[in-house]
């Protein structure tokens, strides 16, 4: 996984609640088999005038003037802000994998989906819940400074803003262990392979119904 | 000991390690697959030369991209039309064969809705852990099973240990108590639920849903109702088990051996919540007065009682809301003050891992039997929720109903509900749609979708409008002609 420990982004404002992951990433484009190349295709019917489909060259579309990322001054963006229930619905991880495709690191909102969550982590985009009315406070800066870009140092577990303001939040203790380490998680349970093995012998001669092999 | 939620049961029998900061290791003992959110971890499990650390415990099936049109069907994969679909259900195959895991693949008669077939083959039991790359499934919870959506790194992950790095949930009571109406189903139930708590409500929670109304549903009602859990935003819906838990399982292909019956029936009779046990969260409603639900926007939230009028932005709770609630009645084409019976459809979708059991073609059918759908509908289709739902509807005859009525009876897959297929809405149309999500775009590039419940989407199908299916005159349960 890729490490994240400190990053100074410029941030772009989605000003939208209960951004599903259905609009993050439509569900044609999960026909793929690999990883990778979902950014042509983040926000795809926000984004773009036409319909989307797999395979097509993402340059020759008519884009959407309107839809906030395709604005001159948020081009580069690292740093989405966005409001509440970000990343609800199915649990595809196409939409982290599209959000970090396209360049995003970090997103901010008062609330994440639970299954979102746990995608993003594990994809070493760190998502940062803030309280609404900072979240407001920094969606008002964002727009009304062009350029405004946002230090986020996660050992630190700090937000600082150009004007020097340090806001502090909350990461789950092993996910940040993760994310600053870039640790592979499958590595690390292996680690305890032995005591899975020995819970799974337990579990079996507990309820032998549990292991059946039809 | 302390009394125990059933969740809190549920987490203490599967863990296998913990850590001081809140992050534990939890034992998974059913892994469902499906073509869409596994060809990624499998590359992954290849790439670092890993193998599954119990085949067994995984069971495989294609849903997503199936074409449910017979034609197509009756040439297998080759009869998926779009390449990139049919590469898609070709890779699971081959994956299911490399690593010598169980698939029922897409011309196999038991092959259907992950969701449905699960608990249709008695591979989800009580007491059982169960993770799918796919949200819907906290339908399997319905079976007292800690169950819930995953990510493609957490499938490559239980693939690998057969284990989730997890935190433990806060526990949710949401309680239904009395009578349900006539014509008011479990779909109607959840929808209410939703509308109350919202779709981040349950965020954080494992819902247990209890109460006098829970318990007198079948299990397909409880799975309809778990299975749109994660529409409230909990991960996990659960119902304790009881006697139509047990009755459901006894014979499935999955379930104990005679042998192990009696002594698997003793250990699920313990899942259920102990009588004192605290919830950090209770929630009740009153099932005598929920009506039938229709969404109106474009969040499973956005839902009124079908006497009711389509909302009004300026009335909302704050400007993030209303803002939501105008976009949405763009997004629509609705105005807010038209009355819900008032919409006029175009399409009708009866399936998804929401409703396409039996018991939910049979509601349908119910309604459909000796009528004929309106003349401003293009299309309504039944799709069962597989291969041995479609029999067993075909033997009790309701597939004649539905084509007598006018509507297509389909071959098992996911099909509208998300559109991964052939079978879409266009630009524009209006579909009442009795699957989870109404999104935009969900069910097809700028479809407009309303969620209902089988038998209120065979009455719109029929007067071509929403209706109130108490107020419809349709054949008891046991009048169907077959």
């Amino acid at each position: 996984m890729k490490k994240f420990e400190r990053l100074q982004g410029l941030v772009a404002p989605l000003d939208r609640a209960n951004v599903d992951t259905d609009l993050i990433i439509p569900k044609q484009f999960l026909k793929s088999i690999k990883r990778t190349g979902f950014g042509p295709n983040l926000f795809d019917e926000l984004r773009y005038l036409d319909e989307g489909y797999p395979g097509q060259d993402a340059s020759q579309r008519p884009l959407n003037p309107e839809f906030v990322l395709n604005r001159p001054r948020y081009q580069g963006a690292e740093v989405l802000l966005a409001r509440r229930n970000f990343g609800c619905g199915s649990s595809r991880e196409h939409a982290p994998w599209a959000l970090d495709d396209f360049g995003f690191r970090v997103v901010i909102a008062p609330s994440f989906a639970d299954i979102f969550y746990n995608n993003s982590f594990k994809n070493g985009i760190l998502l940062i819940p803030m309280a609404e009315e900072t979240v407001e406070r920094l969606f008002q800066a964002t727009e009304a400074h062009e350029g405004y870009r946002l230090d986020i140092d996660l050992a630190k577990q700090r937000v600082i803003t150009p004007s020097g303001e340090e806001i502090p939040f909350d990461v789950d203790p092993f996910r940040k262990h993760c994310l600053l380490e870039g640790l592979d998680d499958i590595g690390l349970t292996l680690e305890q392979g032995g005591a899975i093995a020995e819970f799974e012998s337990r579990h079996r001669a507990a309820q032998p119904w549990l292991f059946r092999d039809v | 000991m302390a009394a125990q939620t059933l969740y809190d049961k549920l987490w203490t029998q599967h863990l296998v390690t913990s850590r001081d900061d809140g992050s534990a290791l939890i034992y998974i003992d059913r892994h469902l697959l499906h073509e869409v959110t596994s060809p990624q971890a499998f590359e992954g499990l290849r790439l670092a030369g890993r193998k599954p650390w119990r085949r067994d415990a995984n069971l495989a099936t294609p849903d997503h991209n199936v074409p449910t049109t017979r034609k197509e069907r009756s040439a297998g994969n080759a009869g998926i039309l779009d390449d990139v679909s049919r590469i898609q259900v070709e890779t699971l195959d081959a994956n299911c064969e490399s690593f010598d895991i169980e698939e029922f693949r897409i011309n196999d008669e038991r092959q259907g809705i992950v969701h449905v077939v699960g608990p249709e083959q008695g591979a989800t039991l009580p007491g059982m852990t169960v993770v799918c790359g796919d949200s819907h499934t906290a339908t399997h919870g319905a079976f007292a099973a800690l169950s819930h959506g995953i990510g493609t790194s957490e499938v490559e992950h239980v693939l690998a240990t057969q284990c989730l790095i997890a935190q433990k949930m806060k526990n949710m009571q949401v309680r239904v108590e009395g009578e349900l109406g006539l014509g008011v189903t479990a779909k109607d139930i959840v929808l209410a639920v939703i509308g109350r708590i919202g779709t981040a409500g349950g965020t954080g929670y494992a819902i247990e849903f209890a109460g006098s109304a829970i318990r007198e549903l079948s299990m397909e009602g409880r799975m309809t109702i778990c299975n749109m859990a994660i529409e409230a935003g909990a991960r996990v819906g659960l119902v304790a088990v009881d006697d139509n838990t047990i009755e459901y399982l006894r014979g499935r292909p999955y379930a104990p051996s005679a042998e192990q019956w009696p002594a698997a029936v003793d250990a699920w009779r313990e899942l259920v919540s102990d009588a004192d046990a605290p919830f950090d969260k209770v929630v009740e409603l009153d099932a005598a007065e929920i009506e039938p639900q229709v969404t109106w926007g474009t969040s499973p939230e956005m839902v009124v009682n079908v006497s009711a009028n389509v909302p009004d932005p300026a009335a909302a709770e704050d400007e993030t809301v209303g803002r939501g609630m105008t976009r949405a009645l763009d997004y629509m084409g609705l105005e807010a003050g038209q009355k819900i019976t008032d919409i006029r459809l175009d399409k009708i979708f009866i399936g998804s891992c929401t409703n396409s059991r039996i018991e939910d073609l049979r509601e349908a059918a119910k309604v459909a039997q000796g009528r004929k759908i309106a003349a401003n509908i293009q299309l309504a289709m039944v799709v069962p929720g597989s291969g041995l739902v479609k029999r067993l509807a075909e033997a009790e005859g309701l597939d004649k109903i539905f084509t007598e009525a006018g509507f297509e009876w389909r071959e098992p897959g996911c099909s509208m509900c998300l559109a991964m297929n052939a079978d879409k809405l266009g630009a524009g149309e209006r579909c009442a749609s009795t699957s989870n999500r109404n999104f935009e775009g969900r069910q097809g590039y700028g479809g407009r979708t309303h969620l209902v419940s089988p038998a209120m989407a065979a009455a719109a199908a029929i007067e071509g409008h929403f209706v109130d299916v108490r107020d419809y005159d349709y054949a008891p349960t046991d009048a169907l002609s077959a």
